[in-house]
């Protein structure tokens, strides 16, 4: 994180973008204001930020990484939830947010080099994924086989459609995508599959005990995917999970993220799952 | 006998010239009302004389007799905690000028505190939270910097009141480590005083004490050791406590201490190492300025686990579990120490009278 004196203070940033992806879901592009801030920022895939909203609060959201890999931009896509995020909905070019980060742990990168990387993600689960996607495409002769595995409710929550053709364009990747709701509204435009996510593991066509499986969404969601993935000859090691809970200060200090004896926040918020399977298995701790 | 000096009750009121002329403002257990609680002191005469105070489950009252006491009480109501991490604060403001830029300015206030009288419990309290705010992987600036202008005299303890279970914990009634100076009162007659710190022996220079006798020195370890004998609670090995509480994280205690649990939240505001807190925004009507606080919160609360739409803990009986485990177990992964230390004034607060030691033995036995 960067910081100075005081970790709980923000640093201002610019909303340079503010892309409405849904009704209800939107993706605001930032830069820092200061200059030298913006040219030190820099982040892991699957980290976060605190953003700020002058006037209301801070929340903890994921970064999503530049879609257009410009340099010395940084994304997030929100879902309108609670207080913090409706009114971050009204945000525009122009407008300044507090922005604290990065803080917590990455998607391992390294450790998937040389291995098939399966990307399982459900509902906005996707957001904490993109980075670790593009990461894998650009250095694409270090990777082996990309599979990005995709499920929503229905069509109509799709985000990111652009992205995800581009990426089903990109050599030895493929893209799957679900939506569990059996009559997509879609007017027959729908030209993914239908079902959940794991009905894709027989034709996957990796080499499973080579294959490294990072995992966003529900928790029973992460749960059953690491599972299915693990029965399909995955290392359970190999599956990695990102835990999202309430978080005052990002620092280890609130409280709040607290899952046994996990402070998600620094922590986490990615585990290998046998790091967290048993905590994850405990109602209401 | 040399490393113990004395400090005749007739001279408290030079230690505590002595501190406020370095610039310290002096805070010490004071009378108020119906409670002994930590406040600004000047002068001798503040102090507690004579106050003893009861405490059972549910139960605090304080008296007076005409002994000569100052520290006759066992343990004030609140810690030492708001001292260094206050129940609210302003923590930054941001100012917003017209065309919406934001001004972020870090507020981190703090003074040069002396405290004058300290419990043993209360001292591994600060240690304990000195892990969470200024051993960690980020610190608090504000509670740094209080840690740093804070002068620590220990209060060795002469009595324990029935809710005391520092040595079940396997601690004892006396300062060991982390204070400036540590006293032991003897009644009638003053403090046997022990250094800890280059800072607390500058101090006893410039008052040029005298060496305690071996009888004055006899008689406070006399007197702690009637403390300890004072403690009835006892508990399983806290290594075992650790291991057990999390092995049950199934058992029916869990369901017979939600059912006469509150979820007041009073045992963590009242408790010297609770660390959690909320943040909110309150800004000017003018939309011209924000302070944002950080403010205690409680795992009592219900919001505390919400995220996202869900509330992790919804059931009373998650919470208790969530408090007790983390106070009793998972401390220890996170902080590498326990998150207890014995005060019992949880028990002393609780409305219900729920005993902490009592929920740990049967769980564990």
């Amino acid at each position: 994180m960067l910081y100075t004196d005081d970790a709980y203070t923000p640093y201002e940033a610019e909303i340079v973008e503010f892309i409405k992806e849904h009704h209800d879901i939107f993706t605001i592009r930032l830069k820092f204001t200061d200059p030298e801030l913006d040219s030190k920022y820099f982040f892991r895939p699957g980290q976060f930020n605190m953003i700020y909203l002058y006037g209301i609060g801070e929340v903890a959201i994921s970064i999503v990484n530049d879609r257009n890999h410009q340099q010395g931009r940084f994304e997030h896509t929100i879902q309108v939830v609670g207080r913090i995020t409706k009114g971050m909905m009204k945000l525009q070019t122009g407008d300044k947010v507090g922005i604290r980060g990065p803080f917590g742990t990455s998607w391992p990168m390294n450790e998937a080099k040389g291995k098939d990387v399966i990307i399982v993600t459900g509902g906005l689960g996707n957001a904490p994924l993109v980075a670790a996607t593009e990461e894998v495409l650009k250095n694409r002769n270090q990777y082996g086989k990309l599979r990005v595995l995709h499920g929503i409710r229905s069509s109509d929550l799709l985000i990111y459609d652009d992205m995800y053709t581009r990426w089903n364009n990109s050599p030895e990747t493929k893209v799957y995508m679900a939506t569990s709701n059996a009559d997509p509204v879609d007017n027959g435009k729908w030209t993914w599959g239908k079902g959940y996510v794991t009905n894709f593991i027989p034709e996957l066509s990796v080499d499973y005990a080579n294959s490294i499986v990072m995992t966003v969404g529900p928790e029973p969601m992460m749960i059953g995917v690491a599972k299915a993935f693990i029965a399909a000859g995955v290392k359970p090691e190999n599956v990695y999970v990102s835990i999202e809970r309430s978080m005052k200060c990002a620092i280890g200090h609130c409280g709040h993220c607290q899952l046994g004896s996990q402070f998600i926040c620094k922590d986490g918020a990615v585990y290998p799952y046998p790091a967290c399977e048993h905590l994850l298995r405990v109602k209401g701790l | 006998m040399s490393h113990y000096y004395f400090l005749p009750h007739q001279r408290i009121d030079d230690m505590l010239n002595q501190l406020q002329g370095d610039g310290y403002k002096c805070v010490a257990p004071r009378h108020h009302e119906s409670e002994i609680n930590y406040d600004t002191i000047t002068k001798s005469a503040d102090l507690p004389w004579g106050f003893h105070d009861e405490q059972a489950p549910g139960h605090y009252k304080v008296n007076k007799s005409d002994h000569k006491h100052a520290f006759g009480f066992v343990l004030p109501t609140t810690s030492v905690k708001p001292m260094l991490f206050k129940a609210k604060e302003n923590i930054w403001k941001v100012a917003r000028n017209d065309e919406g830029k934001l001004a972020f300015e870090p507020i981190v206030e703090f003074e040069k505190i002396a405290v004058f009288g300290v419990r043993p419990c209360d001292l591994r309290g600060i240690e304990i939270q000195d892990r969470v705010f200024m051993e960690n992987s980020y610190n608090d600036v504000r509670y740094v910097k209080r840690r740093e202008n804070q002068f620590l005299i220990a209060m060795n303890c002469t009595k324990s009141h029935s809710n005391c279970f520092c040595v079940a914990l396997g601690d004892a009634p006396q300062a060991d480590k982390g204070f400036d100076l540590a006293m032991t009162e003897i009644e009638g007659d003053g403090f046997v005083v022990e250094i800890g710190s280059d800072k607390g022996r500058a101090l006893l220079d410039a008052l040029d004490l005298e060496a305690a006798s071996g009888g004055q020195a006899q008689k406070a370890l006399a007197k702690i050791a009637y403390a300890v004998d004072g403690q009835k609670k006892t508990l399983p090995p806290i290594k075992e406590v650790e291991t057990k509480l999390m092995a049950n994280l199934e058992h029916p205690q869990w369901d017979d201490v939600a059912s006469r649990c509150l979820s007041c939240g009073s045992c963590t505001q009242v408790c010297p190492t609770c660390f959690c807190h909320t943040e909110r925004d309150e800004p000017n009507v003018l939309g011209t300025e924000t302070h944002h606080t950080r403010e205690w919160d409680s795992c009592f609360s219900i919001d505390h686990s919400y995220t996202h739409g869900d509330t992790y803990r919804e059931d009373p009986k998650y919470r208790y579990r969530q408090w007790l485990t983390h106070k009793f177990s998972t401390w220890r992964d996170q902080f590498r120490t326990k998150g207890c230390v014995g005060c019992g004034r949880c028990v002393t607060w609780c409305p219900v009278k729920i005993d902490v030691v009592d929920e740990i033995n049967a769980i564990c036995k």
